[in-house]
């Protein structure tokens, strides 16, 4: 039923660009390190090879932890992104789901997960297995919650950790910056999540309903491209490839 | 009135003041002083230079000066609101006259944002007997503690320009603010004045305490003024709005008088003109400019060059239409149509503040509606014939910040804060229901999922008092009072280059985010009546560089601010059904009427004309309700939404203040009007639409902020508009999924229905025009089709889905990137 996807190479110059195609189902498929990796509208990584399914930067309870200084933001933050996490297994049904750090808020976070929602986050677990990436949010882990916690991991020619290491690094699949392209056309913008490749390393756009954006020509990106990447911006169904350098910034 | 019964209300002192100024109390101004007495509320209605805020203070400094001299520290004894900081601050100078004169004891100070934190101080300590301020600053006495011993002793509470304040955001805080005066005050007397006041009866119960209404106090009419419609050599344009053709006229009139105020209605008019007016001053006329965006150095400097007498012109926006008193001014001009009546009363009030003579105004249309429009807002004028808002109902959001406060500043019983809030007209219908539903929103924020009640702002002690949680919060909330909500801003700076890269210099103003974000480097602009090259941005910064000699690429967004008033469109409405009145119109104005009927039709004043149209392979359908921008640009959202439904793949659409224009790649004639145009289009339609469209969730990050949901400023950090944006949406979208019916929803939709999308007035056009549609189709574009084609392309496309916006540039990029099958290179995957 579905069509075999068109493969096509961005325009790089002498450094090469990077290879992508559009799937059926509204996915970017790019080549990383000879490998087809699928990003998700969701904002999620899904590595086919390894069924494995990831995603950064959930920040869960981020809601509440705005409330317990006051701000009481609308608690439905975890539950959320819980749904949009678990529409995406229901829908690839992965061996492994990596939670690429930061999926906690701070580290009271766990303590504040309503009942029913670290059911729900326990349920991940069952019947495949849930890899906790640490990161700068959440050191101490996912407490009491099931799942194996890991540092970095190491597939399919990849290595998935949360923070990007400095300089261009092949093969590295990170989070942490929480891009977001913007375009501006027909004098209104646009600012979406995305994630950022040049075809050699990936940046994730950060899961969680609550989680904020860094523009993706913030400098912060500046050094870790060896060449010029494309942006990939998440629509609520499709994800649109977009050259940098039509990007704008904040 | 005569002498004698001046001399029955006026203590001598006052008297003698008066006629050594060589002046008589004029009769509004004694009836204040009478009304006093009474203790009743009063609003005052009387023209600009009749003395009115004079009139307003006359009761409390004759009060005060006959009170007995005391040791102990009096509390405040009249608080003065204006809209305006400046106006406070030139109303405290006007007072100071009387005070010094007649040698009164009596201290009075302003407060506003600017005063220094030392003054603010000794004024907590030592309250002046008279404070002028702004309703912001009320609106911070409430949450202080200690707010209720400090206006004890209030007397009289003045609100200068009414009409100015009531009808907002800030007006419903205003008035809550005065319900809290009046429960710390029991007999504190309202005096409100106005120079135009479309509704007095709306003013007089919004001034006092409900139910109840002010005594109204009418000023002698001035002289009725007059006002003239400019005739061009070139005849005014189909469309636009910069008004260019009339300029050489628009100098000549400068030239005739003694110092012009030329009013525009946006701050791109303004610079537009002021550019346009120095390329013609042959004779180099001291002509200034002033708008919001300029530094406020600069506008201060104006001010005073104006105050001086030392300006022939200011070109303004209507940052200058309220009254700080300009002396000199003998004409104004406005520069493209008014919009509404009663702006355009206050606006000719500038001139003359002499009673007596009347005011003189040139009213210059920008284009051919504009024509019309300017006749009808002349005769609306010389009617008194103002247009205003319907009364509004209190915004929740409002309510709920106001309710903080007070919890901030003592502690509450629910009952008694319900009782008072009740008498506060904007809120005089709130059921006790949505009341506690707003406390409960104030405490854990309203969820349906209760996880926050750990978190209360407010709490309720065994008391039974509701008081804020601890001081931290009430610090917090203090920073972020107030009913205006900043426009994300950046501030334009000078740049220069060092080692390579810029950096910012002097500030010259500053600019919506929204128009920077269009710009891309090496863009020229006008700015401050200059062109600046954009540079770029850094942080809240927009860097630019001189660039004297080029081209400003003028952004085209800059049409009117404004939506044509009710009042003026039913005008021209029948303007243009009246054919026999037609002779009094200048002849391009006559001709193209007479063009129109031959071609299509003249609807009659209740009909609205709709007329479809091919041209090139597109279908056009454009229609005249003349209901203002705002209200067509809703419609056509609608239609489109119709049209796509009905399979005619409509492409877009533009909407002015006259017409709306949507167009489609089939054929739009052959569908059934009446139904096309039926009322049930606000029901889901409109939900549909609404709940995505972008304006509901700037509305939403509006209610957001006003509410205390979302923090503008916090302790050692200051939070800008810019940086709160996108966290709200993303708000907006979980509680729009997990609580559709939350408090904020329904605010940002009560919101949009009323202002931004101007919903009532959409279902007050279709129940007008039901059965009252004239469908002609044509073969070729109408006369009066004209001005909205020619829009087509030049405007900002809202109703462009933000997908179609992604989709294009990616569009871009894959039709640049190469095919792999062509390179050969399709390997096995």
């Amino acid at each position: 039923m579905s069509l075999a996807p068109t493969w096509m190479r961005t325009n790089g110059g002498a450094a090469g660009g990077v290879t992508l195609a559009r799937s059926a189902c509204g996915s970017l498929l790019v080549e990383v390190m000879r490998g087809t990796r699928m990003l998700r509208a969701s904002g999620a990584l899904w590595l086919a090879a390894d069924r494995m399914l990831v995603a950064a930067d959930l920040h869960l309870e981020k809601g509440s932890s705005y409330a317990a200084r006051g701000q009481l933001l609308p608690p439905f933050d975890t539950r959320a992104t819980l749904d949009r996490l678990e529409g995406e297994i229901a829908a690839l049904d992965p061996a492994v789901v990596v939670l690429l750090g930061d999926s906690f808020h701070d580290a009271r976070a766990t303590a504040r997960l309503a009942p029913e929602d670290s059911l729900r986050i326990a349920g991940l677990a069952k019947g495949r297995t849930l890899v906790w990436v640490v990161g700068n949010h959440d050191e101490e882990g996912p407490g009491a919650l099931p799942g194996e916690v890991v540092d970095e991991i190491e597939t399919d020619g990849l290595t998935l950790r949360h923070e990007p290491a400095a300089g261009p690094q092949r093969g590295e699949v990170a989070g942490h910056l929480h891009p977001c392209a913007k375009v501006v056309a027909y004098r209104r913008s646009v600012r979406r999540r995305c994630f950022l490749t040049d075809g050699e390393r990936l940046i994730l756009p950060a899961f969680g309903a609550y989680a904020g954006g860094l523009n993706a020509l913030d400098p912060a990106f500046a050094g870790l491209f060896g060449r010029s990447p494309i942006a990939a911006a998440l629509g609520p169904r499709v994800v649109h490839p977009l050259r940098v350098e039509t990007l704008s910034a904040d | 009135m005569d002498g004698a019964a001046a001399h029955t209300v006026l203590p001598p002192r006052f008297e003698a003041w008066f006629a050594s100024r060589g002046w008589r109390a004029r009769t509004h101004q004694l009836a204040m002083v009478e009304t006093a007495r009474t203790r009743r509320d009063a609003l005052l209605i009387a023209p600009t230079g009749g003395g009115k805020t004079l009139a307003g203070f006359l009761p409390s400094l004759i009060d005060l000066s006959e009170r007995p001299p005391r040791n102990d520290a009096p509390g405040v004894h009249t608080l003065y609101l204006s809209p305006l900081k400046a106006l406070a601050v030139d109303v405290h100078r006007n007072l100071e006259l009387p005070i010094a004169e007649m040698g009164l004891k009596i201290s009075a100070e302003t407060r506003t944002g600017d005063t220094s934190v030392a003054k603010k101080t000794r004024q907590r300590k030592q309250p002046p007997d008279i404070l002028l301020t702004t309703p912001e600053q009320l609106a911070l006495f409430c949450a202080w503690e200690g707010s209720r011993a400090y206006f004890e002793q209030l007397d009289t509470v003045i609100l200068d320009e009414i009409h100015a304040l009531y009808g907002s955001k800030r007006g419903d805080l205003l008035n809550l603010g005065l319900a809290r005066l009046q429960s710390f005050a029991p007999n504190l007397r309202r005096v409100g004045l106005s120079a135009t006041v479309n509704d007095p009866e709306l003013l007089r119960r919004w001034l006092t305490p409900q139910p109840g209404r002010a005594e109204l106090v009418l000023g002698a009419p001035g002289a009725p003024p007059r006002v003239d419609i400019i005739e061009t050599d070139e005849p005014p344009p189909w469309s636009g709005w910069t008004a260019r053709h009339a300029m050489p006229e628009v100098y000549q009139a400068i030239k005739g008088a003694r110092t012009a105020l030329v009013f525009v209605n946006t701050r791109f008019q303004a610079e537009m003109a002021f550019a346009a007016l120095w390329e013609i001053n042959d004779d180099n006329l001291p002509i200034a400019l002033h708008h919001g965006s300029l530094a406020a150095e600069q506008r201060r400097k104006v001010e005073a060059a104006m105050t001086r007498g030392e300006l022939r012109a200011v070109v303004c926006t209507s940052t200058l239409d309220l009254g700080i008193d300009w002396g000199d001014v003998d004409l104004v001009i406005q520069l493209a149509a008014p919009k509404g009546s009663s702006r355009l009363i206050q606006r000719i009030g500038r001139a003359n503040h002499r009673l007596d003579e009347s005011s003189h105004a040139v009213l210059v249309p920008a284009h051919r509606f504009e024509v019309l429009e300017c006749y009808a807002a002349a005769e609306a004028v010389a009617a008194n014939d103002l247009d205003g808002d319907p009364p509004r109902v209190g915004a929740q959001d409002i309510l709920a910040q106001h309710i903080m406060g007070v919890g901030c500043g003592e502690p509450f019983d629910a009952d008694a804060l319900y009782a008072e809030v009740t008498t506060s007209a904007p809120y005089a219908e709130l059921s006790r229901e949505d009341f506690d539903r707003v406390v409960d929103f104030v405490s854990t924020g309203g969820y349906a999922l209760r996880t926050y009640d750990r978190f209360r702002r407010i709490v309720q002690g065994r008391d039974g008092l509701w008081r804020v949680r601890n001081g931290e919060i009430a610090a917090r909330h203090r920073m972020n009072i107030g009913a205006i909500v900043d426009i994300p801003m950046l501030a334009i700076r000078i740049a220069s280059r060092r080692a390579g890269k810029f950096v910012g210099g002097r500030k010259v103003g500053e600019m919506e985010e929204g128009f920077i974000e269009q710009l891309t480097p090496g863009d020229t602009f006008l700015f401050s009546g200059q062109v600046w090259r954009f540079e770029g941005v850094s942080g809240l910064d927009a860097y630019v560089t001189p660039a004297p000699s080029a081209d400003p690429r003028v952004p085209s967004w800059g049409g009117s601010k404004f939506a044509l008033s009710t009042y003026l469109a039913r005008r021209v409405r029948r303007m243009i059904a009246d054919e026999p009145g037609w002779t009094k119109l200048p002849d391009e104005v006559r001709e193209w009427l007479e063009i129109q009927k031959r071609r299509s039709l003249i609807p009659a004043e209740d009909e609205m004309l709709v007329e479809t149209f091919q041209r090139g392979r597109r279908h056009f359908l454009v229609c005249y309700p003349f209901d203002g921008r705002i209200s067509h640009g809703t419609l056509a959202q609608l239609l489109t939404r119709r049209l796509e439904r009905a399979e005619l793949a409509p492409l877009g659409f533009v909407a002015n203040d006259y017409a709306l224009a949507v167009w489609a790649m089939r054929p739009i004639g052959g569908l059934d009007l009446d139904q096309l145009f039926q009322e049930d289009m606000l029901g889901d339609d409109l939900e549909a639409w609404l709940d995505d469209s972008y304006m509901m969730k700037r509305q939403f990050r509006q209610c957001a902020t006003l509410s205390g949901l979302i923090e503008r400023r916090h302790p050692g950090q200051e939070k800008t508009g810019r940086q709160v944006t996108f966290s709200t949406d993303l708000i907006y979208d979980v509680l729009r999924r997990h609580q559709p019916d939350h408090l904020l929803l329904r605010c940002a939709r009560a919101d949009a229905a009323t202002g931004q999308l101007d919903v009532a007035r959409v279902a007050l056009l279709l129940q007008r025009i039901k059965g009252r549609i004239r469908h002609v189709v044509l073969s070729k574009v109408s006369p009066f089709a004209v001005p909205a084609m020619l829009e087509i392309g030049r405007e900002p496309v809202f109703g462009m889905a933000q997908e179609a916006i992604l989709e294009e540039n990616a569009a871009e990029l894959i039709a640049d990137a190469m095919e792999l099958e062509e390179l050969g290179e399709l390997e096995d995957r």
